[in-house]
């Protein structure tokens, strides 16, 4: 066996295999080590905790950080009850067979694909103006909610689906009620894949510019409620980037706060995972 | 007791068994042997309904369980899932911990004492076996058991809701040949106190373990019962030629 693999085809294939995957290691590498060799040495105590002074160039990002776990607070709260029940509808046996189910299916397929900045200015028009919350917290995280919930929602799907067909049978076969065998015994199995769902929507929505400038706006001061504006991470680091000349230190800074911040969630779960896994 | 008169299930059209006219009386076990796809498995969802859950079953003839019809008005779905329990090839403990997997239906179904939980926990663990290896272990995973223990604590869940009757869908044949044998000793103690219909791959463990067998066969792609009677004498007297060959291993 071992000699068959050293045909010329099989050196090619080898090659072109490993130079894939290492240039994707290289490329990840090079924009960690950018960013982060650019913005690391100005984050400090000091910039963590301190307001912004002089739109940015000097001071912290503190307000803009509470504004942000405020913004996925909000967008989590809305996405994940709605998301899990979407999910369990969708991967039921004989409800997820139905037309409304391929019509759920599709319409998350098409709003999956939607660029983000529409999605801002659907959240400016009906959550800002509609429902009258104004550019506030609660309006971007509701509109992050919407960008977020196709990506979770399929996700959160599958990993219900697979939990194995023996234990719905199992369940059914002792007359448990639907109520029961979704939460207590389906659902407990899915957590992993749930919670692979959740980072990947965390994710996107830390990410998120163009959807919060229409929503929650970019005022830089300590958010009092979910009814005042706030600025998130990203769009600070746009808005330093773009529109503040000098800004630039700064925005390095802020998006290696914003890196940090994405590695760690990553990590965290990662662990819960994994530990949720060895118990089983 | 169950008896199917005239007993046909299909699937979106497609018929899986037809015409299955089978008695089993109180307290007997019956194996179910014959080749894959032959609509044995089929046979034993249609007798508790859970032939329900297939979008587009359908269920003509009759099925008498207890002299009631299953799909009587009077009794609902999970009464009669409660009156017959069903063990699975692969065991399929819940990812909770071994007491919570005996009590969760319990509870479901009205249970709320917890000394009378207790008690019936303790009574079927005993009951299969199980009680001396896992008295200590009680709070921990389900999972982490052995398959043979697994299983015998499926079994044990099922007992937990007093059913009359034991649908068995080949029970030991995920489970390697020292479990398989103390879960057959199981089967085999459960003669007088239910009704087994045990579906079975195992033509040795049929003929070891049954009252009665019944042969089922693919007759122009559809399931049917083609040899029914005493275990010995299907065995030693095949009706059919189909049955005596596939019992010499040169068909199925």
């Amino acid at each position: 066996m071992q000699q068959k693999l050293n045909t010329f085809s099989g050196i090619v294939f080898a090659v072109y295999v490993w130079t894939c995957a290492l240039a994707f290691c290289a490329i990840a590498g090079l924009l960690l080590y950018s960013v982060v060799s650019a913005g690391v040495t100005q984050v400090n105590w000091a910039f963590l905790t301190q307001e912004p002074i002089d739109s940015g160039r000097d001071g912290g990002i503190a307000p803009i950080i509470l504004s942000t776990v405020l913004i996925i607070g909000v967008c989590l709260l809305a996405t994940v009850p709605l998301g899990v029940g979407t999910a369990i509808f969708l991967a039921d046996r004989i409800s997820g067979k139905s037309k409304l189910a391929i019509g759920i299916r599709t319409a998350l397929d098409v709003l999956g694909g939607v660029p983000s900045i529409i999605f801002g200015l659907f959240g400016n028009a009906f959550f800002c103006i509609a429902l009258g919350m104004g550019y506030s917290i609660l309006s971007g995280g509701l509109t992050l909610a919407c960008m977020v919930l196709p990506i979770f929602v399929r996700v959160a799907e599958s990993a219900i689906r697979n939990v194995a067909v023996d234990h719905y049978r199992a369940a059914m076969a002792l007359a448990l009620s639907k109520w029961t065998t979704t939460f207590r015994v389906i659902l407990p199995r899915a957590i992993p894949g749930l919670l692979a769902a959740l980072t990947l929507g965390i994710a996107r929505a830390l990410a998120e510019t163009a959807a919060l400038i229409f929503t929650s706006g970019y005022v830089t001061r300590f958010p009092e409620s979910l009814n005042d504006s706030g600025r998130s991470l990203s769009v600070h680091i746009y808005d330093l980037a773009l529109n503040v000349t000098g800004g630039n230190d700064r925005a390095f800074a802020t998006a290696s706060v914003l890196v940090i911040l994405l590695l760690l969630i990553n990590v965290v779960t990662h662990f819960v995972t994994r530990k949720l896994l060895r118990q089983s | 007791m169950i008896e199917t008169k005239q007993l046909s299930v299909a699937y979106a059209g497609k018929s899986v068994i037809r015409d299955v006219s089978l008695k089993v009386d109180q307290g007997e076990i019956l194996a179910i042997v014959g080749p894959s796809g032959c609509g044995k498995s089929s046979f034993l969802a249609a007798i508790n309904r859970l032939t329900d859950l297939v979008p587009g079953a359908s269920i003509t003839g009759q099925v008498l369980v207890d002299c009631c019809d299953i799909r009587s008005t009077t009794r609902t779905p999970v009464e009669l899932r409660k009156c017959a329990g069903m063990i699975f090839q692969k065991p399929n403990p819940f990812e909770m911990s071994i007491r919570k997997n005996i009590q969760l239906p319990l509870r479901e179904h009205g249970v709320r004492s917890k000394s009378e939980l207790d008690r019936i926990t303790e009574e079927v663990l005993q009951k299969v076996g199980l009680w001396s290896e896992v008295q200590d272990r009680l709070n921990q995973s389900a999972t982490q058991l052995s398959g043979g223990q697994q299983q015998r604590l499926c079994i044990a869940r099922a007992m937990a809701l007093r059913p009359q009757i034991m649908l068995m869908d080949e029970p030991c044949s995920a489970l390697d040949p020292i479990s398989s044998s103390t879960v057959e000793a199981l089967i085999e103690s459960m003669r007088g106190e239910f009704t087994v219909v045990i579906v079975t791959h195992n033509l040795a463990q049929a003929r070891r373990i049954s009252d009665r067998t019944a042969v089922f066969w693919l007759v122009d792609g559809v399931g049917q019962l083609i040899a029914e009677g005493e275990t010995k004498q299907v065995f030693e007297n095949p009706q059919s030629e189909v049955a005596a060959a596939y019992f010499s291993g040169l068909k199925g």
